[in-house]
């Protein structure tokens, strides 16, 4: 065990955390305008890296060009279960929509099952094995371009959510929807984008992913709770401890990694959490619990 | 209605002379799963507390009893009663964590879900265990070992368990911490505000609940033979726990019961089904799109719709 390795784990960690913000960041903005907690969260950014790997197979598209096509096909996967389904359970209690999340996300993961099969699988990029050394420790190029998109992604949402007028709404209508509401803004068509774009997040997140590690229909749920240990520990309906969150979580389960055993890294997430609810249920860098 | 529950008791016993070994494994598994729901309804339907990791408690009851009786020969019955103490124990610990410090709704959720995924991956580590790779019982047929050559004893065992946890929430239904725990469900500051005791009533409501679940996995581990962390303990498991109260009617009596009679057939029936057409995952699908549908058509559970078509037939001239 040397200071290099720990390093390196480390440095291994933090790149990756990009994608681990950009999934939290998401679930955060479907929970935060809405209240609603996305269940399915981690199946459709399953869907994101298949349609990453269906495009990577037949068009030679590399993830890192395709996410975009991933994140706009998952938007509209996200518009389609906001309109259909979560519109008409907003105000109904809080176990059946659960249970409707449940459902759906049962739906997506062995939708994605009977489509693509069980086996595990990981999409061809040009820069998957080219590494540049620094010293001691080396940069995994793939984790930092996709580091690099996580970042401006989720900068990009920062700006439309403080600078432009629908963005505006979509924070008012999260601090408040009865008043959005009074105010005239059409809180249903708020809705609809800010699950669209939560959705659009993940699903991005999803193809970034999907070079970089192995994924099967059944790593959906893993990756849901994931996201949601990572909201809760950044605090819950704050974005920037989403995604500051998705960076300590995957640090923190890459020194897990090298100080156990690789298939107990969950477990340092999962301890943080208990931590965290515990002692701080805000969450790191969230206001008020209410 | 008394005379219908005879009648039902009746046919229940009766049945088994009547079925196949297959409608029998149907019925074993409506009875568990009706079982382990009503152990989840008394926290989650009466108390209003969700627990996405009633896994841990099926899981914890399993391992204890099986280990015991694969080391030390203790006979699963009382191994049984201990692997229901464990799950208890742990179920204290997480009610006083989470109840002590008022994590409520999807923080408490959330809680559940990551004790039962720690307790998943700490049980595929720990090697006595049998690591990721579980534990298998060998087939003795010995009834002091939980085992029966005939299929119809595993029937009569599930039936006990689910007419126990029935009789058990009937009790408290009537009793005064059944009016607690709904006071709590409904709101819990106005409830502590007239004096509810809200943390110690939530408290014994998961230990009772986690010890019921906690005994239920010792039927678990003796019907399946095998043992793995990743389905004992996983959330998978949890989610069919949940499901039936739900979908049933969470906070009846019936509830889970009825939610277990529509879901499991459901799911054997279509689980043999599609898996023999090589469909694993279609089952599942039909599994989801249900769900979906009660959520939208029957929010409050199948039960409450049920029992007023009932009652306007017959309040009908």
């Amino acid at each position: 065990m040397t200071l290099a390795l720990l390093g390196q784990a480390a440095l291994n960690g933090f790149l990756f955390g990009g994608v681990y913000s950009l999934m939290a960041v998401g679930l955060s903005l479907i929970f935060g305008v809405m209240r609603v907690i996305n269940i399915a969260h981690g199946d459709m950014m399953v869907w994101g890296s298949y349609l990453a790997f269906v495009l990577a197979l037949r068009l030679g598209l590399d993830p890192f060009v395709s996410f975009v096509l991933c994140a706009a096909a998952i938007f509209c996967m996200g518009v389609v279960v906001q309109r259909a389904l979560v519109n008409r359970v907003l105000n109904a209690p809080h176990e059946m929509q659960i249970l409707l999340m449940l459902g759906v996300a049962l739906v997506l993961e062995n939708l994605a099952l009977v489509v693509f099969g069980p086996d595990t699988r990981r999409t061809e990029s040009a820069y998957g094995l080219a590494t540049v050394w620094l010293g001691p420790i080396f940069v995994d190029v793939a984790r930092l371009i996709t580091f690099g998109l996580a970042l401006a992604l989720s900068c990009a949402l920062y700006l439309f959510l403080f600078r432009s007028d629908l963005g505006k709404l979509i924070r008012a209508a999260a601090d408040n929807g009865y008043g959005a509401l009074v105010i005239g803004a059409d809180v249903e068509r708020i809705y609809t984008v800010a699950f669209g774009i939560g959705a659009a997040c993940v699903g991005a997140a999803g193809a970034l992913m999907s070079a970089l590690l192995p994924f099967s229909p059944a790593t959906g749920f893993a990756q849901t709770v994931t996201s949601f240990n990572i909201v809760i520990i950044g605090g819950m309906g704050s974005l920037l401890g989403a995604f500051l969150g998705g960076l300590l979580v995957a640090v923190a389960e890459s020194l897990g990694a090298v100080l156990l055993v690789p298939s107990l890294k969950e477990l340092v997430g999962f301890v943080l959490l208990v931590l965290i609810l515990l002692f701080r249920p805000q969450g790191l860098f969230g206001g008020k619990t209410s | 209605m008394r005379w219908a529950t005879l009648v039902a008791l009746a046919v229940l016993l009766m049945l088994p002379n009547f079925l196949g070994s297959y409608l029998l494994t149907v019925f074993i598994f409506i009875f568990f799963y009706a079982y382990l729901g009503q152990a989840w309804n008394l926290l989650g339907g009466y108390g209003g507390q969700i627990s996405l990791g009633h896994a841990a408690f099926v899981g914890i009851g399993a391992y204890t009893s099986t280990y015991l009786a694969m080391t030390y020969q203790l006979s699963p019955w009382i191994g049984m009663l201990i692997g229901g103490a464990a799950a208890a124990c742990l179920g204290a610990v997480i009610g006083y964590l989470g109840f002590r410090f008022g994590l409520r709704g999807f923080y408490f959720i959330l809680l559940t879900v990551a004790f039962g995924e720690i307790c998943r991956l700490v049980v595929s580590h720990v090697d006595a265990l049998g690591g990721a790779l579980g534990l298998f019982i060998t087939f003795s047929g010995d009834p002091w070992q939980f085992q029966f050559s005939d299929n119809r004893y595993y029937y009569y065992v599930a039936l006990g368990l689910m007419l126990i946890s029935m009789g058990i929430a009937a009790l408290i239904e009537r009793s005064r911490m059944g009016a607690y725990l709904a006071a709590i469900r409904e709101d819990e500051d106005a409830s502590e505000a007239l004096g509810v005791n809200a943390f110690g009533t939530k408290l014994a409501a998961i230990v009772l609940s986690a010890f019921l679940t906690g005994v239920g996995g010792t039927f678990y581990a003796n019907y399946l033979f095998s043992l793995q962390p990743n389905t004992a303990f996983g959330i998978p498991l949890s989610v069919e726990i949940i499901l039936r109260p739900i979908v049933g009617g969470s906070g009846t009596l019936m509830g889970p019961v009825l939610g277990s009679f529509i879901l499991s057939p459901l799911a054997e029936v279509s689980r043999t089904y599609f898996a023999r057409g090589g469909l694993s995952g279609v089952h599942l699908i039909v599994y989801g799109s249900l769900l979906v549908a009660v959520v939208l058509f029957f929010p409050r559970g199948a039960y409450p719709y049920l029992r007023r078509l009932l009652s306007r037939r017959r309040g009908a001239p």
